[in-house]
């Protein structure tokens, strides 16, 4: 659904994205995270056909940008890192507008439907102006689906939002995922992109990396079992050191830590020769690292390429 | 179209919630077609007026008279000298809509939305410049008609009378009018486009009415006669500059630029 081949953005001097290749497929939330200046708005904005590429190519819902930009933008649906509503006009009104400019059938349906989805139907007629951020942040979202895009693109859809809000936000991309459209989704939310995420690409300019939160951990940090001892004694490390498909292996707080390629496998010989060492294992379980230790580790690693 | 006439309402819908719109698009069309009006009032009973003939008048002007009474050529000579000054209803209006119509979608980061949508830049532009243009012409033609009722109500003789609907007057109000606000919309366009700052975007802009004032003080100083030739040439100038207005307003207009370079 989104295919991008060295896609890349200059900016006079400032070299905002470089030679990014991706694939997402249809009906995946695609997680695109990267730190403030990262080129992720840039990238957005190419996607959408908003501002052409300096190099590459890519193509969305069947077009090229560059080359079918209008018929682009009809078929996919924006939500930019500002809301920018019409202040004094009503909820319906803005919404009505933009029924018009996506020449949506329907038009009075759809804007019905998606402001009782997103629980704005009793305040359609106020001016949005008066709308709190997270009811304008709604609406935002209400006018970037209403077309019904194939490919949704949305720029930090919780950004600033309360939790209650953030949540019914996260509901409801989790219902357009269940209709099956595909989502680019940026965020500086972490747990929100592991949360909601099929795949995620982590970048800085650059694609620093890309592959499904679960196959990040493991290849940044391996999987690592805890194992609870009764008591801890130093041997209990050696002994475990010894096994040949032990990556790495270290003690914390009286409890075993042990990183290992495939613990399914591996496990039982450890628990076997733990036991043999005399340890008395009470509880094993799996420490799960955060999306947030992947981020990290990949943008610390990674550094910044934007200077030309 | 439709998404340029959706363009158009949604700009009126927003504009006119804004009361300083509406005065401005209200008042100088009250202000121009009431000056003359008093005018004419004060000077119908004036007695300085008997007694004037048209060689009291400027040469060239007199010529106009034709068979009109002193009084009369008096009193045409006086609102003819407003003739202009209505044209310049078509050129501030539009510039007081239009000069913020870009600036402030902007300002209020609506642009990026509306530019993700299938509207291609001359429909975008089209419907800005409709909103611009439509309640200008509507307002100087309704302050026109007004003016000619006035003109009728305060017992204006018919000699004047047929002056003011003779071709020279109804070509300046009903077709140099609307492309002279056609053309001030553009400019204000335009300046909106580039600018980042609506004060500037209007200072600039308003600069449009400069050539306006220009001829009508030359009328006043005697050194140009606005006469059907003058109105027609007016015409055929102002539809050209109109037509290379429209085509460089849109190579003006690039999307990318104003995206990334606004913050």
């Amino acid at each position: 659904m989104i295919k991008t081949e060295g896609l890349g953005k200059q900016f006079d001097e400032i070299r905002a994205v470089e030679g990014l290749t991706l694939e997402v497929q249809a009906g995946e939330v695609f997680g695109f995270l990267g730190p403030n200046g990262a080129g992720k708005t840039t990238t957005v904005r190419m996607l959408s056909g908003l501002i052409a590429p300096s190099q590459g190519k890519a193509w969305v819902a069947g077009c090229q940008i560059g080359v079918q930009d209008q018929l682009l933008r009809a078929r996919v649906g924006v939500l930019t890192e500002t809301p920018g509503l019409y202040d004094r006009l009503s909820a319906e009104r803005n919404l009505h507008f933009f029924a018009q400019l996506y020449a949506v059938e329907h038009a009075q349906q759809q804007v019905e439907r998606y402001l009782r989805m997103l629980g704005l139907w009793d305040r359609r007629a106020e001016p949005a102006g008066t709308f709190s951020k997270g009811m304008r942040q709604k609406l935002a979202i209400a006018r970037a689906v209403l077309h019904e895009p194939q490919v949704l693109f949305l720029d930090e859809p919780t950004s600033g939002l309360d939790p209650e809000m953030a949540r019914l936000v996260r509901d409801f991309i989790s219902e357009l995922k269940h209709e099956g459209r595909t989502i680019f989704l940026c965020t500086h939310n972490l747990p929100e992109a592991d949360a909601l995420c099929d795949r995620i690409a982590v970048f800085n300019v650059k694609l620093l990396a890309m592959d499904t939160p679960a196959a990040l951990r493991r290849d940044l940090f391996g999987r690592t079992v805890v194992f609870h001892l009764a008591s801890f004694q130093p041997q209990f490390l050696e002994r475990v050191r010894a096994y040949p498909f032990v990556r790495q292996a270290r003690q914390v707080d009286g409890k075993l830590l042990v990183t290992l390629d495939d613990p399914e496998a591996q496990n039982p010989a450890l628990v076997q020769g733990l036991v043999e060492a005399g340890a008395s294992i009470q509880f094993v379980g799996e420490l799960r690292r955060s999306l947030e230790d992947v981020y990290l580790r990949l943008v610390h690693e990674g550094g910044n390429g934007g200077a030309a | 179209m439709n998404r340029a006439w959706a363009v158009t309402r949604k700009e009126w819908a927003e504009v006119f919630k804004n009361r300083f719109v509406i005065f401005t698009v209200a008042f100088m069309p009250l202000l121009l077609t009431a000056i003359p009006l008093i005018i004419l009032g004060a000077t119908g009973s004036a007695e300085e007026m008997t007694g004037l003939s048209s060689a009291d008048m400027p040469p060239s002007f007199a010529e106009l008279c034709g068979e009109m009474s002193g009084e009369e050529c008096a009193q045409y000579f006086i609102i003819s000298q407003f003739l202009l000054l209505f044209m310049l209803i078509p050129l501030a209006i539009p510039v007081t809509i239009a000069t913020y119509s870009v600036v402030g979608e902007k300002t209020t980061r609506t642009l990026e939305p509306v530019l993700a949508t299938p509207i291609t830049t001359g429909e975008f532009l089209a419907g800005k410049a409709l909103a611009a243009v439509l309640p200008a012409i509507a307002a100087t033609w309704a302050a026109f008609l007004v003016f000619v009722a006035g003109c009728v109500a305060l017992g204006a003789g018919p000699q004047l009378l047929d002056r003011l609907t003779e071709p020279q007057w109804l070509a300046a109000i009903f077709a140099v009018g609307p492309l002279l606000s056609l053309a001030a919309a553009n400019v204000a366009l335009m300046v909106s486009s580039r600018a980042n700052d609506p004060r500037v975007a209007e200072q600039i802009s308003m600069l449009v009415i400069l050539p306006l004032l220009g001829l009508f003080f030359a009328q006043i100083a005697g050194l140009a006669i606005i006469n059907l030739n003058l109105i027609l040439w007016m015409g055929a100038a102002v539809l050209a500059i109109d037509a290379g207005l429209i085509a460089f307003a849109v190579q003006l207009f690039q999307r990318e630029s104003i995206l990334t370079r606004w913050k």
